[in-house]
């Protein structure tokens, strides 16, 4: 806007929306503090926000004691598993239906939403069950494919919106100068969807990161990521504070970077390309 | 080129509520493995007429009911806010959206055991701190406690989507509304607000079929309890078939649930198919 | 060399036949133009000659062998798109020399032309920034490079100034008219736009709902239009086409009188009327002429011309310059 606004105002602004941040902002604040006092500290019945001892204790304890190690492992694999193997089939859906669209386009595109609608308690007990005859329960592979199957419809939501993007008449362009299929995808088409490809991959790991269902019922401890261990400290150890606030926030720390950087693609992605 | 996931995705919907569907009709239990036999509809009335049944559906309708209305309430006063010129909005900006990236097991132990604890929790703390008595909200509110804690995770995610929408208002319609005579007030009821329902529309779409299947927070904060008072659908199919073994009476459930999934997704596909433009 | 020919090509879209038969000869080195309303089928037919389309009969032979059915990149053909159709991720550089790389040229070689090319069109400051970065005219000029750096043998232009404002579309007219003067190659350009078919062309092809209407010079278009269409479309302002008793005085179905063969005068004259707007342009005045009988017809007069709204004028057709057309709308050759 072209207007101008009074510095008062925009103090006051300011002010607000600070305050306001931080209050929203201020459990996972107070989670990371807590990750760095004491035992005794963290369930003072005086609690410090700053004035306290700072210590590295509860990383060392949690990492030495949990077997920490492989639950960020599995989270690693699960996540990056599945949006792998989710892009490799996505990919060349979207393509299609962005590229050689025909009158049955939109119907799919509207039936991939809607089997985002079924809810997971609705298969769940066939899911367990055809992973308990496969011996697939407590397994990474059987949790990559659920997560990649709960994904699929996100993903090439996504990367459908991103891939109508690329003008046809850049293609055409490109075929007018002389370009091959093969060159057409090497030198044009693919550095015009890498940027999209990357933002749908970004929060795809984000969500299945998160995901606290099926990894939460399919797994008990070979495969179990960060969302089983963290579920362990319900009772009684929850109690330990500190190592709780210590594995929390080991627990978040990657995916809150990656979804800051990720803010614009989250809103596009998570819309199905209704909002950007 | 689309058919790998056509059939992969028609293979995850058909086969599984195929057999959650043939199990709902059988007298299944694993824990006596060999006595499954068909059982007509006896599932369906042993679910709908458990009173757990109706107290679950009403804590699923509130839960999603209530943290809609805060989520799309506040998302629109803080999109707003957050729309104002200020200093350092691409800072504030990241600590309204924090939330939503942390894991729902995190969040939920964070608050149970640090927040609403009643004994060293920090509202007890500012409880006594105020001269008031430490509530324990888990055990005295525990749905509403649910609520606040799940409605803190999708604050986030309603504000940034309507913020989004917002800042694709275009000024100009707003200048012509101001030259048209209209004030502050009517501007943001005939101009912003429509421009918004969109938006909102997508943002109710989303958070509703995320809600229907909360599932974490509830495991482990209440578990369910006390009593069913924070049982929601998802959780009492869960807790019929994997804590009962009682995969008969637990399919019926799920097949309820997926019949109540229809019910809100048609609704909602109607109001946001006009919406999302192909 | 540079010769098209078209013969018998048509174009259906399923059952709808956007283009019905037709013929075309396009002659090595000239400057021609497709002009129509829109939706006239003339970016569909140069998409044909581009190979971007598939004829659906007919035969199309470039520098006189068949082309019919070559793909776009065989044909020696370079095309400028409206949206430009820059690749967004490569600098002017790379997006100049992507026709040479892909030709498999060495590299030294396509250094020295994309530079001979940057250096014609005014693109050497910007050679290394990317598309996103340059104004429209620069993007512009960055297509027209791409295209010129293969040498082909004719150049297609899809209504390349649609996206410029008024001053700039001025410039751009003048550079493409000089650059064709310059290179002496084909030019094959599309426009909705009468004032650029006029400016640059040798000759013009006006097209309308497919069919070509009439294919002549710039001069022979404006003097000879065939038919009411032409004489309506070529000409700014429009001719004033008249019907009805005036037309049946002068022996046809429909007349045509352009603003500028009118006599103007302030007493007398043939028709009188009463000026409803007059546009006051310095060198000349446009008046909006209401005649009792005949309807609202446009003149120019020179610019000093003293009429103001509500003034009565008289109008006196030059009866040398008058277009006749008789019922099928085709012109009554004298």
């Amino acid at each position: 806007m072209a207007r101008q606004v009074t510095l008062n105002r925009r103090l006051i602004n300011t002010a607000v929306a600070w305050s306001l941040g931080l209050l929203i902002f201020f459990p996972i604040l107070w989670t990371i503090l807590t990750s760095f006092k004491t035992e005794a500290e963290a369930i003072s019945l005086q609690p410090s926000l700053f004035g306290f001892d700072w210590t590295l204790e509860n990383y060392q304890e949690v990492n030495a004691r949990s077997n920490y190690p492989r639950f960020f492992a599995n989270s690693v694999i699960i996540a990056v598993g599945s949006t792998l193997l989710g892009l490799c089939i996505a990919v060349p859906a979207a393509w299609a239906m962005a590229f050689v669209p025909s009158n049955r386009t939109r119907g799919i595109l509207m039936w991939m939403l809607s089997t985002k609608m079924l809810p997971p308690v609705g298969v769940l007990i066939p899911i367990y069950l055809i992973f308990r005859e496969f011996g697939l329960l407590d397994s990474r592979i059987g949790l990559v494919f659920v997560l990649m199957m709960v994904n699929l419809p996100i993903i090439i939501w996504m990367l459908f919106t991103y891939f109508r993007e690329i003008p046809g008449e850049i293609l055409e362009a490109a075929r007018m100068d002389g370009a091959n299929m093969k060159s057409e995808i090497l030198y044009v088409l693919t550095p015009m969807a890498v940027p999209g490809i990357a933002s749908t991959m970004l929060l795809c790991v984000i969500l299945a990161w998160n995901e606290a269902f099926w990894t939460l019922v399919l797994t008990t401890t070979q495969a179990a990521p960060l969302t089983q261990f963290i579920a362990s400290f319900s009772s009684p150890e929850g109690l330990f504070y500190a190592k709780l606030s210590a594995a929390s926030t080991m627990a978040i720390a990657p995916v809150l970077i990656l979804g800051w950087f990720s803010q614009k693609q989250l809103v596009r992605g998570l819309t199905f390309g209704a909002v950007k | 080129m689309m058919s790998p996931a056509v059939i992969l995705l028609l293979l995850w919907m058909i086969v599984p509520l195929a057999m959650t569907l043939y199990f709902s009709f059988l007298r299944y239990n694993l824990l006596m493995p060999g006595t499954e036999a068909f059982d007509g509809i006896q599932n369906y009335r042993y679910f709908l007429t458990d009173p757990a049944f109706l107290e679950a559906l009403g804590n699923t309708l509130m839960l999603v009911g209530g943290v809609l209305c805060i989520t799309v309430i506040g998302g629109t006063l803080l999109a707003l806010l957050l729309d104002q010129p200020m200093f350092g909005q691409g800072i504030v900006r990241l600590l309204f959206i924090a939330p939503f990236f942390v894991m729902p097991t995190v969040s939920a132990l964070v608050w149970k055991n640090m927040f609403m604890n009643p004994t060293n929790g920090l509202f007890a703390f500012v409880a006594k701190v105020f001269g008031g008595t430490p509530i324990d909200w888990l055990g005295h509110y525990p749905l509403p406690s649910i609520i606040l804690i799940v409605a803190w995770q999708w604050l986030p995610f309603a504000t940034l989507i309507l913020l989004t929408a917002l800042q694709s208002l275009d000024s100009e319609q707003i200048e012509a509304a101001e030259m048209d005579g209209a004030n502050a007030f009517s501007r943001f009821f005939h101009i912003v607000v429509p421009h918004l329902a969109r938006a909102a529309t997508v943002v109710i779409l989303i958070q509703t079929i995320f809600l229907l299947s909360i599932f974490a927070e509830i495991l482990v904060t209440t578990n369910g309890g006390p009593g069913n008072a924070s049982t929601n659908i998802p959780f009492l199919v869960y807790a019929q078939s994997l804590l009962q073994f009682d995969v008969g009476v637990g399919s019926a459930g799920g097949i309820v649930a997926v019949v109540l999934a229809n019910i809100v997704a048609i609704f909602l596909m109607r109001m946001v198919g006009k919406n999302l433009d192909l | 060399m540079g010769s098209i020919t078209l013969k018998k090509v048509a174009k259906r879209f399923g059952d709808v036949e956007v283009i019905p038969p037709l013929d075309l000869a396009i002659e090595d080195g000239e400057f021609v133009v497709f002009v129509g309303p829109s939706g006239c089928g003339k970016s569909t037919l140069l998409r044909l000659i581009a190979g971007l389309e598939d004829v659906s009969e007919g035969v199309i032979e470039i520098d006189g062998t068949d082309a019919t059915e070559q793909p776009p990149a065989k044909r020696r053909l370079a095309m400028v798109f409206q949206s430009y159709a820059l690749y967004p991720h490569m600098s002017v550089r790379k997006n100049i020399a992507f026709p040479l790389k892909m030709a498999g040229m060495e590299k030294s070689a396509i250094k020295a032309k994309v530079d001979h090319a940057a250096k014609t069109l005014n693109l050497s400051d910007y050679i290394d920034r990317r598309p996103g970065q340059l104004s429209g005219g620069q993007r512009q000029r960055v297509a027209i490079g791409r295209a010129i750096v293969r040498e082909p043998s004719a150049f297609l232009f899809d209504e390349p100034l649609s996206n410029l404002d008024a001053a700039l579309r001025g410039n751009m007219r003048i550079e493409i008219s000089e650059l064709h003067q310059t290179l002496d190659t084909t030019m094959v350009y599309v426009t909705h736009d009468q004032v650029e078919a006029m400016t640059m062309a040798d000759k013009i092809v006006v097209l309308n709902a497919g069919r070509i209407e009439q294919v002549g010079s710039p001069m022979e278009l404006y003097r000879e239009p065939a038919n009411v269409f032409v004489a309506s479309f070529i000409g700014s302002p429009s001719m004033n086409i008249i019907t009805g008793a005036p037309a049946a005085e002068a022996g046809a179905t429909t007349i045509g009188i352009r603003p500028e063969h009118f006599q103007l005068s302030t007493d007398g004259g043939q028709w009188r009327g009463v000026v409803g707007v007059s546009e006051h342009l310095g060198s000349d005045t446009f008046l909006r002429v209401d005649v009792e009988g005949v309807g609202t017809l446009t003149a120019r007069a020179e610019g000093e011309f003293p009429a103001r709204h509500g003034d009565t004028v008289g109008l006196t057709p030059d009866p040398e310059r008058m277009h006749r057309f008789d019922a099928a709308g085709l012109r009554i050759v004298r």
